[in-house]
């Protein structure tokens, strides 16, 4: 029953959104407003239509009904029912329902806030996205459909992959990553959108393009970091970046998309960059297809690589589209767009973008090739490599290093051009900093030449990214007589992107330092116990009490309980464990992380005796690695703030000019 | 400067920038491609299997698995019907380790035969079987399980 409704109205959803994306070019060229708005309805009624083949799945996995061929395939009787409704991105099928439901959203919610615009961007854009669902939807009734009917129907099933119930991050990591992967279509289809409305020309649609990219960059950069959180704490080799395809695939259009938010700033401010900004927005789309390509294909295996089948095809062939409609749209479209600002000066704050956007690009292609060399190996020559960590450590800890010196640099930069005397004022504070934690760092035992820079350059640019704040506060303080704190929050919210912007740098500044310090100086113990024995690493002593098992309803579980202690005395217990799912002989490690205001104690359980006799444990050292957890909450409060609408009596106009305002005041 | 010369010049600089790029990638990846190989596959490399790094992969031999669990050290032998190596690696197995199961180890061949291993991987299917006899938890760690009935 819930089974049929939901195939039914994928096949609704299929059949409207290829009428909507056919009548709303019609509507377009015979000028007919009300036929658009018949067009803007097959989008909101695609949307309703994958809410409610998404609710019938989710409420088949949470009443076990293994009629559906999904709920057979992923669910069990066993498995609580949060872990079970979430199971509906553990797999193929689901996440492609997931995919679908997220999409029909980020469309109707783009024509919903601009129904009312004039002109033939909005009708263009939707189409755009209309032929996306379109895409969905054929996967769903073809190769990632999960409402086939099972019969008998089985009384049980064998429940989610392991790895995937063992966590509560695991209801966060996948939304976040749909948000944000999703989420970018919406700059493509407002791309599409400008060049087919001939509208390509006008910043207009940049505007209006801008805030859908940095929310999609927010829950993207909050995916990645979710998901680098979930490595450490499921996986159990204490690390959070392993250079794996599928971390790879997240990571790649984060940098193109980044790189936008940057160079879009030229366009707006100079005139310059038309033609790049098209090519990266395309291409940022382009990137997370073939991401969702390489992780849902099964071309590469792992935790993400669900099942082998026909899919493949689908994504390549969707790739091939996208690749030759953008070629000939951005070649026709490129005698529109050539610059109409130059540029003045290499010490400027345009010249900086420009290294920044190089850095992520030569960065992007980096992480790109090495991600797929081993693909085209396999095909060319018939080897199978591996592209190791070394690679793309030894290509990407320069760039990163490069991009946190220019962060550093950017903001304190006007644009046009600069003088030496001015500059010098605002990179006094910066260098001091910057050599205050080099020095730290060395202090520390920081040894690698890249590791002392890199703790450098992020005080140098914590210093110039707070340093914006401080002068434009003192300088509204000066001017109009406010209390600092106010002076501050209305600075912000007067340019709320520029600022939002420096909050989001500061972020990344701690991730970099939670990084570079958990590179350098972490430690690791790896020791067989009789309970009783201790364990010290770091000037830390762990005992073991005991090794114990337990049965419970999903799973069984093995632990080892030991003593946190200070002297003789017992301060805390921290108890890894390893569970075991019923699908698998393999267990799941479960390690516990004990945070400390310098770092985590890291605990792994890596074998026991049978009998319980001895336990071997893994115990790691992990200084300020929750830096870098808050610091991607950083990183998305400054996407929130640069994505909030401004204040009412700020206008969409004078929102520019108090960049003027606020820089000249914060020169002053 | 004219606009026609700065156009050029700005195209010089892509393409030498392009080069030296192309040639930073070419050698990352020439240095630290990691084959994956076969026992058989290795031995027949010769002089040039030795000191690469490299991701071996076959089954364990069964009886070969000494494991000094005071020293972490571990020593087995990795097979693939025809050829076989020693593998020798620092640290605890996986908790199924165990006779004539898949495994991965990443490391290095030396010159003494024996393959030094940084990383130890159980080869699992994407499939999921489920325990067969003796395999349960419940089964096989029936000293230390204790039902909560949770």
């Amino acid at each position: 029953m819930i089974r049929l409704l939901a195939s039914n109205a994928i096949l609704v959803g299929l059949v409207i959104s290829v009428l909507g994306a056919i009548l709303l070019p019609v509507a377009v060229n015979r000028g007919r407003r009300d036929w658009m708005m018949l067009g803007y309805a097959a989008v909101y009624t695609n949307f309703v239509l994958v809410t409610v083949a998404t609710l019938a799945l989710v409420w088949g996995l949470a009443s076990h009904d293994f009629s559906i061929s999904y709920v057979a395939q992923v669910g069990s009787r066993a498995t609580p029912t949060f872990y079970g409704i979430i199971s509906l991105w553990g797999a193929l099928e689901g996440s492609i329902v997931f995919w679908a439901w997220v999409l029909g959203m980020y469309a109707a919610a783009v024509v919903w806030f601009n129904r009312k615009r004039e002109g033939n961007l909005v009708p263009y854009a939707a189409t755009t996205l209309l032929l996306v669902v379109l895409f969905f939807h054929i996967l769903l009734v073809g190769p990632a459909n999960p409402f086939h009917l099972v019969s008998p129907v089985p009384f049980d099933g064998p429940g989610p992959n392991p790895l995937l119930q063992n966590h509560i991050l695991m209801a966060v990591h996948p939304p976040l990553l749909y948000l944000g992967y999703v989420g970018l279509t919406v700059p493509f289809a407002f791309a599409m959108g400008a060049m087919l409305s001939g509208e390509v020309a006008s910043d207009d649609w940049i505007r209006l393009t801008r805030r859908w990219t940095i929310v999609a960059w927010g829950f993207l950069t909050a995916a990645i970091i979710a998901g680098m959180w979930w490595s450490y704490e499921v996986l159990g080799w204490g690390g959070y970046w392993a250079w794996d395809p599928v971390e790879n695939a997240s990571f790649i259009p984060w940098l193109t998309a980044t790189a936008y938010l940057h160079s879009v700033m030229v366009q707006e401010r100079r005139g310059m960059l038309k033609l790049w900004n098209l090519n990266l927005m395309v291409g940022t789309f382009v990137l997370t297809i073939l991401g969702t390509f390489l992780t849902r294909s099964g071309i590469i295996s792992s935790v993400h690589a669900f099942t082998q089948g026909t899919i493949g095809y689908y994504f390549l062939g969707f790739i091939a589209v996208v690749l030759l409609a953008t070629l000939i749209m951005v070649a026709g479209n490129s005698d529109k767009l050539g610059s109409t600002g130059t540029l003045d000066s290499a010490l400027s704050r345009d010249a900086l973008f420009l290294m920044n956007n190089l850095f992520l690009t030569v960065f992007m292609f980096t992480v790109l090739i090495g991600t797929l060399f081993p693909l085209v190996a396999e095909l060319v020559r018939g080897v199978k490599v591996s592209v190791g960590e070394p690679f793309f450590n030894r290509m990407s800890i320069p760039l990163m290093v490069g991009l946190l010196f220019l962060m550093g640099v950017g903001p304190a930069l006007p644009w046009k051009r600069s003088t030496w005397p001015e500059l010098r004022a605002k990179l006094i504070p910066g260098v001091i900093l910057g050599l205050l934690l080099g020095a730290f760092g060395i202090w520390a035992g920081a040894r690698n030449p890249y590791s002392i820079l890199a703790f450098t350059f992020a005080g140098f640019a914590a210093a110039v990214n707070i340093g914006e704040f401080v002068s434009g506060a003192n300088a509204r303080v000066r001017a109009h007589g406010e209390l600092w704190p106010v002076a501050l929050s209305r600075l912000i919210s007067g340019n709320r992107r520029r600022y939002g912007g420096y909050l989001s740098h500061l972020g990344i500044v701690l991730v970099a330092v939670g990084v570079s310090a958990s590179a350098t100086f972490r430690t690791e113990r790896e020791a067989t116990l009789q309970p009783g024995e201790t364990i010290t690493l770091a000037g830390k002593t762990l005992r073991l009490k005991g090794v114990w098992g337990r049965e419970e309803k999903q799973r069984s579980v093995i632990g080892a309980t030991m003593e946190l202690l200070e002297g003789t005395k017992v301060v805390g217990v921290v108890e890894p464990r390893m569970n075991y799912y019923p699908t698998s002989a393999q267990p799941v490690p479960t390690p516990e992380v004990r945070t400390t205001w310098s770092g985590d104690i890291y605990l792994n359980l890596m074998a026991f005796k049978q009998d319980g006799s001895t336990a071997t444990v893994k115990v790691i050292w992990e200084p300020l690695i929750p830096w870098i957890w808050f610091g991607g909450l950083v990183i998305c409060l400054g996407a929130i703030v640069g994505v909030l609408p401004a204040r009412k009596r700020v206008s969409a106009e004078a929102d520019a000019d108090g960049a003027t305002v606020a820089a000249a005041g914060s020169a002053s | 400067m004219n606009k026609k010369n700065r156009k050029w010049g700005a195209l010089a600089a892509v393409g030498v920038l392009a080069i030296a790029f192309a040639w930073l990638i070419y050698g990352g990846l020439d240095n630290n491609v990691v084959y994956f190989l076969t026992p058989k596959e290795l031995a027949a490399k010769g002089e040039k299997g030795f000191d690469v790094p490299v991701r071996l992969g076959g089954q364990v031999k069964p009886g070969s698995v000494k494991w000094d669990d005071k020293a972490l050290d571990l020593q087995f032998r990795v097979t693939d019907g025809t050829g076989e190596i020693a593998v020798r690696s620092k640290g605890a197995p996986p908790q199924m380790f165990k006779d004539g199961m898949g495994v991965v180890v990443e490391g290095r061949y030396g010159r003494d035969g024996v393959f030094q291993s940084t990383s130890l991987m159980v080869k699992h299917s994407n499939e999921y079987k489920a325990p067969g006899k003796g395999e349960k938890p419940q089964e096989m760690y029936k000293t230390l399980m204790k039902g909560t009935g949770a």
